[in-house]
């Protein structure tokens, strides 16, 4: 019964913003929707296109900065570091996802934004400024799928390797990482779920101007700030264009789900 | 009677406060199949991961006395580990292929030690598995998955490894421990053949594999050794009453 209670709950909510959302993307079609330039729902404008682009920019930033940073982190703690170590520092890494976003975006302001202004240039609020902190708020659910896929991987793989007078670098590289290449990959995708799902933090710290960005230091405004933004004063058809943002962010999210569910259910390699 | 290669004197080993080997000592010979029986937490295997310094890899360990390889102390000073392994290859009691190609494992030790071009890995790679008899087996699927092999082709494999890694020695733990008896005839007479060009370590649960293989036998017995000696001597007339006993199968 619960479980199904939470099924139709999904239900219920896909059909509601679908059946909010879909009329509007009906009524102007769906191509000026998607690829539409200009945002000016007063107007009766509803080109999505930057929000789309900005939601893409900033989520590949927060890859680019999270996952190199976070597969480091899994492999020195995993490889190089004691269990001792690993059991007292896996927790606290983990704890960090329990920070709320706006405490994210808060630092993101006062520590981030003066420190762009200041020695990069532009206006603060940006690309770069969301792709930092939202790399950041990633880094625990990639560190700690990858350490556990890592962990996953049998010892006798690493042992063989290592009597084959592998060191531990090479051993890591060419046989632990492929061993645990589904998992790694699935906390990517969970990450970056993560990334574009979220609002709160990039609000405070993207600029949200409805435009495509020209450089990495440009304001920035994604999807789901768009919506948050505007919904409170929104009516009629700006509203259901609102929820239109919300069918396409729908739509990313299902896809991503959908490549991590597979890359994580085909273990063997 | 040829030198020794390998001496250990006096060799104890701990992991953390459990002894595991005790004042160890025994001189194993160039080109010599050097059988090591014993029942199950003898210390057998640690005395072989003591050799090839894996048990470096298990927190706690630590040894005493000298463990000497040609000559060098392996856990004095100025020891290059990962060069150690490679002159002291090691096959497990399980196969562990590496989760790639037939080809991928055997050139895997190679390309870690610095082999390039493909031509030579490919030489290298043919060689070793015609030494194991396994080239004509798996010769048209180099590039196919080696975890399809069966158990034993798996196990050749992993000798076809070791070998193409050129080493001296060749450490095999249990390694037909969970083949059929024909896998087990086939690795065995490898080993033969191998003879002329290695020295042969081989730790086994399998009393007659050793009859059959080594030239000379130790027995291993709560972690000392209880006797060492030419095979056939061990076999029809061993001087201690416990070895008696074992090869009798009254214990272990």
């Amino acid at each position: 019964m619960i479980a199904f209670s939470a099924v139709s709950i999904l239900l219920i909510i896909t059909i509601f913003i679908f059946g909010e959302g879909m009329p509007v993307m009906v009524k102007y079609g769906l191509r000026k929707f998607l690829f539409g330039l200009d945002w000016f729902p007063l107007e009766r404008s509803y080109g999505l296109l930057p929000m789309i682009i900005g939601s893409l920019m900033v989520t590949g930033g927060a890859l680019v900065i999270g996952v190199p940073f976070g597969l480091a982190c899994a492999v020195v703690l995993t490889e190089f570091s004691s269990k001792r170590l690993r059991r007292f520092l896996k927790p606290i890494i983990e704890l960090l996802a329990g920070i709320p976003s706006v405490v994210y975006g808060f630092i993101g302001v006062v520590i981030l934004i003066p420190f762009i202004r200041d020695h990069l240039g532009g206006p603060g609020f940006s690309v770069l400024a969301s792709s930092v902190i939202l790399g950041i708020m990633i880094l625990p659910t990639i560190i700690s799928i990858s350490i556990d896929s890592l962990e996953a991987v049998p010892r006798t793989y690493r042992e063989g390797s290592i009597a084959l007078g592998a060191t531990r670098w090479q051993t890591t590289r060419m046989v632990m990482f492929p061993a645990a290449k589904s998992g790694i990959i699935a906390s990517i995708i969970l990450g970056m779920g993560r990334a574009i799902g979220e609002t709160m933090a990039v609000i405070m710290v993207a600029g949200n101007a409805a435009t495509i960005p020209r450089s990495l230091l440009d304001p920035v405004r994604t999807l789901t700030s768009n919506i948050a933004l505007e919904l409170g004063y929104a009516a009629g058809e700006h509203r259901q264009a609102l929820f239109a943002t919300g069918v396409i962010l729908f739509v990313i999210i299902m896809i991503l789900n959908t490549i991590a569910n597979m890359t994580s259910r085909k273990r063997r390699p | 009677m040829s030198e020794a290669v390998v001496r250990a004197e006096n060799f104890r080993h701990f992991f953390g406060e459990r002894q595991t080997l005790r004042r160890i000592n025994l001189e194993i010979r160039r080109n010599e199949i050097f059988g090591i029986i014993g029942p199950a937490g003898s210390g057998k295997s640690t005395f072989l991961r003591a050799l090839n310094r894996l048990n470096d890899l298990v927190p706690g360990s630590r040894t005493e006395g000298t463990l000497e390889v040609c000559g060098q102390d392996i856990y004095g000073p100025g020891t290059s580990v990962v060069e150690l392994r490679r002159r002291l290859g090691m096959v497990f009691a399980t196969p562990i292929p590496l989760p790639r190609s037939i080809f991928e494992n055997v050139a895997f030790g190679a390309r870690m030690a610095g082999v390039k071009g493909r031509a030579r890995l490919n030489e290298l790679v043919a060689d070793s598995l015609r030494k194991t008899a396994l080239w004509e087996e798996v010769m048209d699927r180099l590039d196919s998955s080696a975890l399809k092999l069966s158990g034993g082709q798996q196990q050749r494999l992993c000798l076809a490894r070791i070998l193409a890694l050129k080493p001296e020695f060749i450490m095999l733990d249990e390694p037909t421990s969970g083949l059929d008896p024909i896998s087990t005839m086939k690795i065995e007479e490898t080993l033969r053949q191998l003879q002329s060009e290695f020295t042969i370590i081989l730790v086994t649960n399998n009393t007659k594999q050793a009859a059959r293989v080594a030239d000379r036998t130790a027995f291993f017995l709560n972690g000392e050794i209880v006797e060492v000696d030419r095979t056939e001597k061990i076999f029809s007339a061993p001087s201690d009453q416990r070895t008696n006993d074992y090869i009798l199968g009254k214990f272990g």
